[in-house]
């Protein structure tokens, strides 16, 4: 299987917060906790566009290179998950992540920081699968279920996509074949590496 | 005198140089691992529960694996309705 990946079509995204709702409510996120917000660029300006972020489960996660208790982990289909039973709340992996997926609660004393919290593409955590442990802690375990993450299945205009990333990159590559514009999506680099990460040009490695 | 004045410097430099190691990165480290998600969700090893999708089998890696793409694949609309 090839990895679960996200992409977000920044040409159909309404900023309808749709993914944000689904998400809040599929796994019970805290109050001032955003596993999936919307990001608009330009807003206001002839042209704005408008993108779903959360957590991308890089390919290489900065997060997981910072972490200095090593509570990240890896599944095998490529999902970034993270213990909070070792989380400390430093937020190294906040600074690390360059989409701000991380998360703290702060309901603490003083607004003490909590264990980190972040979108788990809908695949729960280091808890036996479907427990209400897991729940309580990650969120509801989806992808156990037979199911994809809930943000991008209840997005109205499938501006978010979500699964296997052939599959995704696929459906990606008719819309934009269609519709003959709008082939850069963002983030993907960033995650999952270009096509030409790697790749020596002039003698010098990307 | 010296020796002391050795020992110590010896030490510290120990200590010094310790800082300056590299931890792995591998993360395998005491971290609990999840259970593969082909197994499902039940109570029971490779079961289900009345929120588990129809269509494949828990325990079945491959059946799961099937599932997906083709659950993925009803977004996109170019299949569904045109």
């Amino acid at each position: 299987m090839a990895r679960m990946k996200f992409v977000c079509d920044s040409e159909r995204c309404i900023e309808c917060n749709g993914c944000v709702t689904a998400c809040k409510n599929e796994n019970e996120v805290p109050w001032g906790v955003n596993r999936r917000r919307v990001v608009t660029l330009n807003d206001g300006v002839p042209g704005e566009r408008s993108i779903s972020v959360a957590c991308m489960h890089c390919s290489d996660a900065p997060c997981m290179a910072v972490c200095p208790v090593q509570c990240f982990y890896r599944t095998e289909e490529g999902v970034v998950l993270h213990d909070k039973d070792v989380c400390i709340g430093c937020g190294y992996c906040s600074y690390a992540c360059p989409f701000g997926a991380p998360q703290f609660p702060s309901q603490g004393t003083f607004g003490a920081r909590g264990k980190m919290d972040k979108c788990t593409f809908c695949a729960g955590g280091p808890e036996e699968n479907g427990s209400q442990a897991e729940f309580e802690k990650y969120g509801r375990n989806r992808l156990a279920e037979g199911k994809l993450p809930a943000c991008a299945e209840m997005c109205s205009t499938k501006a978010l996509l979500a699964g296997d990333g052939d599959v995704v990159a696929d459906i990606f590559r008719t819309r934009v074949v269609h519709r003959g514009k709008g082939a850069e999506v963002w983030g993907w680099g960033t995650a999952y590496g270009s096509q030409t990460a790697g790749t020596p040009t002039n003698g010098v490695t990307k | 005198m010296k020796r002391a004045l050795a020992a110590a410097a010896l030490i510290s430099a120990a200590m010094f140089l310790g800082a300056c190691g590299e931890k792995p990165q591998t993360n395998a480290h005491g971290v609990r691992l999840d259970a593969a998600p082909w197994t499902g969700t039940g109570t029971q090893p490779n079961s289900a529960t009345a929120f588990t999708a129809s269509g494949w089998q828990p325990g079945d890696r491959a059946s799961w694996e099937q599932h997906l793409k083709v659950r993925a694949q009803n977004q996109n609309e170019y299949n569904r309705i045109n």
